[in-house]
């Protein structure tokens, strides 16, 4: 038996309420499958499970407060109660085949939801539909039939969010949003940043004259759905040049730097409402043009909208903000520790540009860079965003 | 498309992207990035669904006859 608990989504983290469990007890689960919704300083989010096993007990209470760490529920990994020697730990750690013995002895309970203190008094007729307790009482408080609804949950089970693809209130229910309690978690993180990171700042000037006349005759070819957005073209640059510059995507903790293996990229997304997040795109370096523009687009929604997961506020490796086409010139970043870098680009913005002695009316963008001094001075930052120069010069390689 | 069709149509797409954007305050002329603040993902997402509710191919080019309603209006068929 091992104890799933409430993971830290951020330095600045220290509670969160569970709104919705994705599973009910007896349900088998996979590492990586969606468990239960938290309520959270950054809206909604959608929590992962790292184990594989049985949900034995759910033991979080729904809409309460509990600190991070809090035991939310027990899974049973279906490996021997761990003896405490070293031998059976190891064995407990190494990747065992799924234990499909176990099955047989775990009941059946897709017809019943859990906790059971949770749906008391609106099981009804609708009891026979798998459902997540939450989405059972919102269907009861506005007289909706579960039935009738198509589960996207796990084993097809209704969630809070099919009521809200219905229409009904439950997403607003579910995807609350507290504007004051978002500008509490940026401010707490922001000032950790400017308290124990030494920034330094660097920019240059680029013109886009060259990718943006690429990415013309590129979308002239797509139909309207498959078509690109310029701020892809600053990405695909910016992850390429991250992974040729380890000193500025990895994680500073206790005292050292250690740099990540893949450019795991934070992509800024302005909130509605105020606020902002950083989601991640994973190995943003390893995918094309078309990966990362379903990516983004993906993202945003589900930044907007609710949905985004747990691993996806924890996994960036360095963040980039794009400031959009209405937005300022140029963009001076804070750091989002433990990160150790943050690359801006401002809007692009019409303006004189020397090019083979003549001055001609091209798109240019600044580029900028904040950097962390204890990993990197700003001869590398300044070979980095060369690098990134270069590459948008020559946007049929990206 | 008559203005009040378009009018329907941009509010069923909105409730997707934005929808908590209040269609209702904006004027046939008005500039609707500038008017709901969308950015340029979520003005591609509007054009994308004017092409699925329509069928109009519509190229990047023509993307600034459709910052208002009223351009929209005379846009679509």
């Amino acid at each position: 038996m091992s104890e799933f608990l409430l993971p830290s989504l951020g330095a600045d983290m220290e509670s969160a309420r569970v709104v919705e469990w994705l599973v009910a007890e007896g349900d088998r689960v996979s590492s990586g499958d969606l468990v239960a919704v938290l309520e959270t300083d950054k809206g909604a989010i959608d929590v992962e499970i790292f184990q594989n096993g049985v949900i034995a007990q759910l033991v979080a209470p729904l809409d309460v407060e509990l600190p991070v760490g809090a035991v939310l529920a027990l899974v049973d990994t279906g490996a021997h109660e761990p003896a405490a020697s070293p031998v059976a730990a190891a064995v407990e750690a190494a990747p065992a085949a799924p234990p499909a013995q176990t099955s047989a002895a775990v009941p059946d309970t897709t017809t019943r939801s859990a906790p059971a203190a949770a749906d008391a008094g609106t099981a009804m007729a609708s009891s026979a539909v798998r459902a997540s307790p939450l989405a059972r009482r919102l269907a009861a408080e506005q007289g909706i039939d579960l039935a009738a609804l198509r589960g996207s949950g796990p084993g097809g089970a209704v969630i809070a969010a099919d009521l809200a693809a219905r229409g009904g209130a439950a997403r607003a229910a579910r995807r609350g949003f507290d504007a004051t309690a978002m500008r509490r978690a940026i401010g707490a993180a922001m000032s950790r940043s400017k308290r124990e990171i030494p920034h330094y700042y660097l920019s240059r000037q680029v013109c886009l004259a060259p990718a943006l006349r690429w990415l013309e005759e590129a979308n002239a070819a797509r139909g309207v759905a498959d078509r690109l957005l310029p701020a892809v073209l600053l990405l695909r640059a910016s992850a390429l040049a991250l992974a040729a510059f380890p000193q500025f995507n990895g994680h500073y903790e206790d005292e050292r730097f250690t740099p990540a293996p893949e450019v795991n990229l934070g992509w800024a997304i302005a909130l509605r409402g105020g606020g902002l997040v950083a989601p991640a795109i994973r190995a943003a370096h390893e995918r094309d043009l078309d990966a990362l523009m379903a990516a983004l687009r993906d993202l945003v929604k589900r930044a907007r909208g609710g949905g985004l997961r747990a691993s996806e506020l924890t996994s960036a490796t360095v963040t980039v903000t794009s400031l959009g086409e209405r937005g300022a010139e140029a963009v001076w970043p804070v750091i989002h520790p433990p990160q150790v870098a943050m690359l801006g680009f401002g809007a692009v913005l019409t303006r004189p540009w020397v090019t083979a002695g003549r001055i001609a009316a091209l798109p240019v963008v600044t580029l900028s860079l904040a950097a962390d001094h204890r990993v990197s001075d700003g001869h590398a930052g300044s070979l980095l965003l060369e690098d990134i120069a270069t590459r948008l010069a020559e946007p049929e390689r990206l | 498309m008559d203005i009040n069709d378009t009018r329907a149509l941009l509010e069923r797409i909105l409730a997707d992207i934005a929808p908590e954007a209040a269609l209702g305050e904006v004027g046939d002329d008005e500039d609707l990035r500038q008017a709901l603040d969308l950015d340029s993902m979520d003005f591609l997402n509007v054009v994308v669904g004017l092409h699925e509710a329509t069928a109009v191919e519509i190229p990047e080019a023509d993307y600034p006859r459709l910052f208002t309603l009223t351009g929209m209006a005379a846009y679509l068929p």
